[in-house]
């Protein structure tokens, strides 16, 4: 006797949109499962029609595309919903931004157009931004010179089962200090971007802080922090300076 | 400057610890005031880790109505764990609240709450970090004024020598008392300083005031007196009741964490108090008597509560939920408005009643029906004499059968080891019971893959009981008895493997005992326990029984009391208890009355059915049980 979910099947999926939303400021030390759970919570209180799985235990229809990690700020993080009812798209940005709490910013939502590429065939990289407090601009150029002049840098990730080997050179595939005319750096502060490409195992950020540290010599008095300023694929046209990535909602 | 936030200089520390969020607040619905903006302000603490205090109801009824007053400012404190501890404690950082990160000592008021004694030594963590002298006689006038409250503060003993006050009972009315209070005393520019407004609180009824209460001895240990030391100090202290629960809707907007905590869910207390009378049972002594909230009321707290929060499910709380006078329309009703949608509804706290399974069926209809949760508490019915609570085996086995006969696939019920007048036989009995229970269950349902967890706990006997006077169970026997339990549990081939045991070794029962039931000479164990190193003790990975007994034995070296001598020692009835002078409004000659009436197995009937029997707390408190029916329903506020 096989049970069956008691009621008629969930009404199906009518619209797809895809968000861009941020993990700013204190609220960067939200985990992804944290995150997941306060969107969830917040499509039901701003009342978007999100869709729902069949089942014994039915699930909204949200779908994540790689997360930034713990402690790690984003401007640029996606995912994919799934409604029952139609919706503009400015009508669930600003619905489900309201609900969330500030930090966590709903800032573009655009309507997923049928047949199309799926949202992780738009992501083959990041670009991180890293400031360092502590540290002086020629010392980050320095390090991220000798850094780029190796072919493989393997360290050590903490993980929960023991250490696990990474190379953290291998996906880097373009970067360097930000001069400080542009604004973005302050006398003993650099920052550094580096673009990733995403591959199995993910570097992240940490691991490219652990390489300049090890292999490069560089030394970071206060924990850097790092912000995720877009995703996407690299873009092809020559020159790549590889700080473009082709925006995945374009 | 006074409140300045430390987040700039904790931030730095977080990517270091283990789920760094539970520290940055932002939760929704947290409210963060102007400083200069207020002229009392609380700082509130749960005194456990984050992800258990942030659900914490009664931490978030006083938040929530303190912050909606104007010229009051109210932010939360929870414990650090050792992680942030060692990490702060390197670069100086003070315990802070999350709501605006502002030095816990910078506040009018250290409001701690206490539903479990086991998190004293959290308390002494976060006033040492704060920088609040742990003794109170070494405070000064800028210090926070630490309040205990919750459950444990019907005996503050133990922690005597750790808070300035302690208040009784319900906190909606007395914070906001205590607020005008303070709010007075600073007008007045803080007369008499600390001890002028230590004065006010006792002298006003509003709180217990420790240090104004000298304790005695005799030459064996026992407590000779306690006398007020200061003139207008009352001889007792009587406890808080808020007699409209429909006047105090509390939480509405409750916190909404980005953590992940214990209770993921939008909770609506819909009585407070019980006089089902069971014995060992002090929330169900001390908060007498029963007070309903309205189903109306209920229903508007409902169906705000969850559009304000999004929260997909909604406890109906109490000591024993099923008895609200209209639970059955309350359960209609919003399994009516709820029907289809995300939310579903539990109702924690059920009696054995097959009329709960009913309830329980309703309040599933979004669900899946899995587990219903049933408290025996004893396992013998001459046990169950004892502890008051009146159901046979047959209403269990006809419970259970139409539980499982409706669907449901697991049944969960809890025991206690260790009570009063207990043999091994009365513990071994539950093993019968719970074959029985899968026997008939599986007759019933018609299958065989049914579920029966047994959940045993190790009983302490709590103040303000009619078992305050009993000897606590040492825990080798309640630890032989348990093993015996499970002997006979898996000797059965035929049902054994569809029952679950849960249990815990005795000992920290132990420690908890000690906590329970003591004075003012404990506080010097819990000192050195903390001194030691002891944190966290409520969770298994942090308790250490070793360094308890070995505090207790350093700190009652040369006296004549011991750990034993709290726990597994019978008192009688002439000898004072540590906690006479603060007033339940129970009598205590109706206390030592149902305990004799236990140890012969007589039997009590719930006062809201059967007549009065004297308990003591209506006339002495001017209180009396609210209940209804109201004859009305639960209406939705908008259509769903």
């Amino acid at each position: 006797m096989s049970r069956q979910p008691e009621g008629p099947p969930p009404p199906p999926v009518v619209q797809r949109m895809r968000v861009r939303y941020t993990k700013r400021g204190r609220l960067r030390f939200t985990s992804h499962r944290d995150f997941a759970r306060a969107f969830e919570r917040a499509i039901h209180r701003a009342g978007v029609p999100i869709a729902f799985s069949a089942g014994f235990s039915p699930h909204p229809k949200v779908s994540y595309a790689g997360a930034a990690p713990t402690g790690v700020a984003s401007e640029a993080e996606y995912l994919e919903i799934g409604l029952a009812e139609t919706r503009t798209p400015e009508s669930v940005r600003d619905d489900l931004d309201a609900a969330l709490p500030p930090g966590l910013d709903v800032v573009e939502v655009v309507e997923v157009v049928p047949g199309g590429p799926s949202l992780a065939d738009h992501i083959e990289a990041s670009w991180w931004r890293i400031v360092l407090p502590g540290v002086d601009q020629a010392a980050a150029e320095t390090a991220f010179a000798a850094f780029m002049a190796q072919d493989s840098i393997v360290v050590d990730r903490p993980t929960k089962d023991g250490v696990k080997p990474v190379d953290a050179r291998a996906s880097v595939v373009s970067g360097g200090v930000v001069a400080a005319a542009s604004g973005a750096g302050e006398p003993g502060c650099a920052t550094l971007d580096v673009v990733v490409r995403h591959a199995i195992p993910a570097v992240r950020p940490d691991d490219v802080m652990t390489a300049l540290r090890r292999a490069a010599g560089l030394s970071t008095p206060v924990t850097p922090v790092v912000t995720r300023l877009a995703q996407g694929l690299l873009d092809a046209a020559p020159p790549l300076d590889g700080r473009r990535l082709i925006d995945p909602l374009k | 400057m006074s409140g300045e936030s430390v987040f700039d200089r904790l931030e730095p520390l977080l990517p270091g610890v283990r789920k760094p969020v539970q520290y940055v607040g932002g939760e929704l619905h947290a409210v963060v005031k102007e400083w200069d903006c207020a002229d009392v302000r609380w700082a509130l603490m749960y005194p456990d880790a984050y992800e258990v205090g942030l659900p914490n109801q009664g931490v978030q009824i006083l938040y929530e109505l303190l912050n909606e007053r104007e010229g009051v400012l109210a932010e939360r404190t929870y414990s650090v764990w050792p992680d942030l501890e060692a990490a702060m404690r390197e670069h100086g950082i003070p315990q802070f609240t999350v709501d605006a990160h502002r030095p816990v000592g910078d506040f009018d008021l250290l409001g701690v709450s206490f539903s479990t004694e086991l998190g004293y030594t959290n308390l002494l963590t976060a006033l040492d970090l704060a920088g609040i002298p742990i003794s109170a006689v070494d405070r000064g006038l800028d210090d926070p004024v630490v309040v205990a409250g919750g459950h444990a503060a019907f005996n503050p003993e133990p922690v005597a020598e750790f808070i300035d006050a302690a208040v009784l009972g319900d906190g909606e009315q007395a914070v906001l008392a205590i607020t005008e209070l303070v709010r007075a005393w600073k007008a007045d520019g803080r007369p008499d300083g600390r001890e002028g407004l230590l004065l006010r609180l006792a002298t006003s009824g509003v709180a217990y005031i420790p240090a104004f209460y000298d304790v005695t001895y005799l030459p064996d240990g026992r407590i000779q007196r306690v006398v007020p030391n200061r003139p207008g100090v009352p001889w007792r202290v009587a406890k808080h009741t808020v007699m409209d629960l429909d006047e105090w809707p509390y939480p509405k907007a409750p916190l909404v964490p980005l953590a992940e905590t214990v209770h993921e869910r939008y909770s609506v207390e819909i009585f407070r108090g019980c006089t089902r009378g069971c014995r060992f049972c002090q929330a169900g002594m001390i908060t007498r008597p029963v007070r309903e909230r309205s189903i109306t009321t209920i229903g508007e707290m409902v169906q705000r509560g969850v559009a304000a929060t999004g929260f997909e499910e909604v406890g109906l709380l109490s000591l024993s939920s099923a008895d609200h006078s209209e639970i059955a329309a309350v359960a209609k009703g919003l399994a009516d408005v709820y029907e289809g949608t995300n939310v579903s509804l539990s109702l924690p706290s059920t009696r054995v009643d097959a009329f709960n399974v009913t309830l329980a069926n309703e309040l599933s209809r979004n669900g899946r029906r899995t587990g219903l949760t049933f408290a025996p508490e004893g396992g013998s019915e001459r046990m169950r004499k004892v502890i008051n609570k009146m159901v046979t085996e047959e209403d269990l086995i006809r419970t259970v059968a139409t539980a499982y006969g409706n669907g449901w696939r697991a049944v969960k019920l809890y025991f206690m080891c260790g009570l009063p007048t207990e043999t091994d036989e009365d513990v071994v009995a539950i093993a019968g019971m719970a074959h029985r229970v899968i026997e008939t269950g599986r007759a019933a349902a018609g299958r065989k893959d049914l579920r029966c967890t047994i959940s045993i706990g190790g009983f302490v006997p709590k103040p303000h009981t009619p078992f305050q006077w009993a000897a606590q169970l040492d825990h080798e026997s309640v630890d032989r008895r348990l093993a015996a339990l499970k002997a006979e549990v898996v000797k059965d081939k035929q049902f054994g493997r569809s029952i679950g045991l849960r249990y815990h070794d005795g000992r920290p029962s132990i420690i908890e005992g000690m906590l329970s039931r003591g004075d003012r000479r404990v506080s010097a164990v819990i000192r050195r326990v903390w001194e030691a190193g002891a944190r966290f003790d409520g969770w298994s990975e942090y308790f250490s029984y070793d360094a308890w007994v070995a505090a207790a034995t350093g700190a009652f070296d040369g006296t004549p009391v011991s750990l034993d001598w709290y726990t597994t020692r019978e008192r009688d009835l002439t000898e004072v208890l540590p906690w006479d002078h603060l007033d339940s409004g129970l009598d205590k000659e109706w206390l030592w009355q149902d305990w004799q009436d236990a140890i012969s197995g007589g039997e009590v009937e719930d006062c809201r059915w059967s007549p009065c029997y004297d308990c003591g707390v209506c006339p002495g408190m001017g209180t009396e049980n609210q209940v209804g029916p109201t004859g009305r329903t639960v209406l939705p506020l908008s259509p769903v």
